[in-house]
């Protein structure tokens, strides 16, 4: 089996992107792994653009293992400026795309975590708007 | 203890991963099985596989016997009475069988339960369900920088209205091991119509235990812990108070006489154990006893102390690791729960899989427990029968590799 441990999941580990809080967010939820404990914070704020909403910028916080980190690192530089439903598609194969590799079952969960949190928090702040 | 026999006597061990022998550092989750068990159960299956109570042919009397048996070699093996052993699927049962039964008529409103910050989620959430119910207080005993329990102002905690003391035995995370025969002595002296009930769920398969030396009420512990299967756990509980308990669940087995609109219930143990029982699980248990009797439960706990200093001694010499609980070897059971600086331990895990070195990480079902320690998770390693200083040299290399590859 090929180490998980990539140079680059552990530059994103070591350095995450979009690390950190918003001000006044339009959305945030936190999800926390039951298996481990870890927890995991994603906040969003939107862009209005031909009557869409996108994404214009999104952190996270939290602590987690690796791939929690590295997964949330590279979720959030890939969904700036995508459209609600385009991030409501993403599951977990476009997780493991992102990161680029391949997780036994019981750290899928690791990996999917933040993308539960982001898509959370997109349905709380549709409900928000309501 | 000729530790190479022993490894040979659990078929698990001739398996290779990846090419690669197992390192097995996680029984405090569940142990492995030796062959003595894993045929024993394999014989019922396969010789006399019928139910038990029942038939008056050959067969049947055939199960009724082992099943009684196993019975038997159990409650010796604690020091108890035949008719105080409950046969139940693992220590968690135990605990709600107490619980929703003995816990249903004496946990009321002003009384209080008092249990530890370092329990097993299956001594503590039980408890709260109950008080909360009920109307009653749940009391929590703290632990100092050592792991050990403050037991200073123990008069404070439980007083005469205190109708439960719940503890563990062992730390599953900390590996402490509690001052159990006198704490009950203290408590009870306090209150002596106090119930006690011990969670040796990590003492019984690693040292002797004696339920009538120790002076606890009920004693609860888990088969698989103990070599043996899955599926069974062991109730133990003076049968003065089995005798006043209403059942657990109701159904065949356990009845005595059926009208249409009544029915009577038959004595402990049976009284408590509704329906067809894991038959092949506890003729295994019985094996399993035999085997660790065979052995003997001073050689273990010998065993398991020069293991847990020698791990002691070479994870302290590496640098940025945290380890909990008691320092001292003979002061803990064979288990070690630690975290190392900037590694989280479930890529610690990951990493030492790829070597196929098997520990726990996460909060080990001890979450309050790890609150208290600042923590979310940790990782643990812990010992038994077939470890040897060759498996705790391979658990230094790969958490000096994780240091590696995370520097």
């Amino acid at each position: 089996m090929d180490s998980l441990y990539r140079d680059y999941i552990l530059d994103h580990y070591r350095h995450p992107q979009n690390f950190g809080t918003l001000e006044n967010p339009d959305g945030a939820s936190e999800e926390v792994n039951e298996l481990c404990g870890d927890r995991i914070k994603m906040q969003i704020k939107f862009r209005i653009s031909n009557f869409e909403f996108r994404i214009k910028d999104v952190k996270f916080y939290g602590e987690g293992c690796a791939i929690m980190i590295a997964s949330a690192s590279m979720l959030t530089e890939k969904v700036k400026g995508l459209k609600e439903d385009e991030i409501m598609k993403l599951n977990t194969d476009s997780v493991l795309e992102i990161l680029g590799i391949e997780l036994t079952p019981n750290r899928i969960k690791c990996a999917v975590l933040p993308l539960e949190a982001l898509q959370k928090s997109l349905i709380l702040a549709k409900k928000k708007r309501k | 203890m000729n530790i190479q026999k022993i490894k040979s006597d659990f078929p698990i061990f001739k398996r290779l991963i990846n090419k690669k022998p197992i390192i097995y550092l996680d029984s405090t989750a569940s142990s492995l099985k030796p062959k003595e068990v894993i045929d024993a159960i394999s014989a019922y299956y396969t010789e006399y596989s019928v139910n038990i109570f029942r038939g008056v042919y050959a067969l049947s009397e055939e199960a009724t016997e082992a099943y009684g048996n196993a019975r038997e070699s159990v409650s010796k093996f604690i020091g108890a009475a035949l008719d105080e052993v409950v046969f139940v699927r693992n220590a968690t049962e135990s605990m709600n069988l107490v619980a929703n039964t003995w816990g249903e008529e004496h946990i009321k409103e002003g009384t209080s339960v008092v249990t530890t910050v370092m329990e097993h989620h299956a001594n503590i959430v039980p408890w709260q369900v109950q008080t909360k119910k009920h109307g009653a207080e749940l009391r929590i005993i703290d632990i100092d920088e050592e792991g050990d329990l403050k037991l200073e102002n123990l008069d404070k905690l439980i007083d005469k209205k205190t109708v439960l003391l719940a503890i563990t035995h062992m730390s599953n995370v900390l590996g402490t091991i509690n001052p159990v025969k006198d704490l009950i002595k203290k408590a009870k002296s306090i209150n002596p119509n106090i119930v006690v009930l011990v969670d040796a769920a990590q003492s019984v398969p690693h040292m002797k235990v004696d339920v009538a030396d120790l002076g606890c009420d009920f004693l609860v512990f888990s088969g698989h812990k103990m070599l043996g299967p899955t599926g069974t756990g062991i109730l133990w509980g003076k049968l003065h108070l089995f005798e006043e308990m209403p059942p657990y669940q109701y159904g065949g087995d356990m009845i005595k006489e059926v009208g249409l609109y009544s029915s009577t219930y038959k004595n402990p143990p049976h009284k408590f154990e509704a329906g067809t029982p894991h038959i092949a699980g506890g003729i295994g248990l019985g094996a399993a006893v035999a085997y660790l009797t065979k052995i003997g439960m001073e050689n273990i706990r010998q065993h398991e102390i020069e293991i847990t200093r020698y791990a002691l001694n070479k994870l302290n010499e590496i640098d940025g690791i945290k380890i909990f609980g008691p320092k001292k070897a003979q002061d803990k059971g064979g288990v070690i729960a630690f975290v190392m600086e900037g590694i989280h331990p479930h890529d610690l895990a990951q990493i030492l899989n790829e070597d196929n070195i098997c520990v726990r990480s996460g909060h080990h079902c001890a979450m309050p427990l790890h609150k208290k320690l600042g923590l979310i998770a940790s990782t643990r390693a812990s010992f038994y029968i077939y470890n040897d200083e060759g498996d705790v040299d391979a658990l230094i290399e790969g958490i000096k590799k994780a240091i590696k590859i995370f520097k």
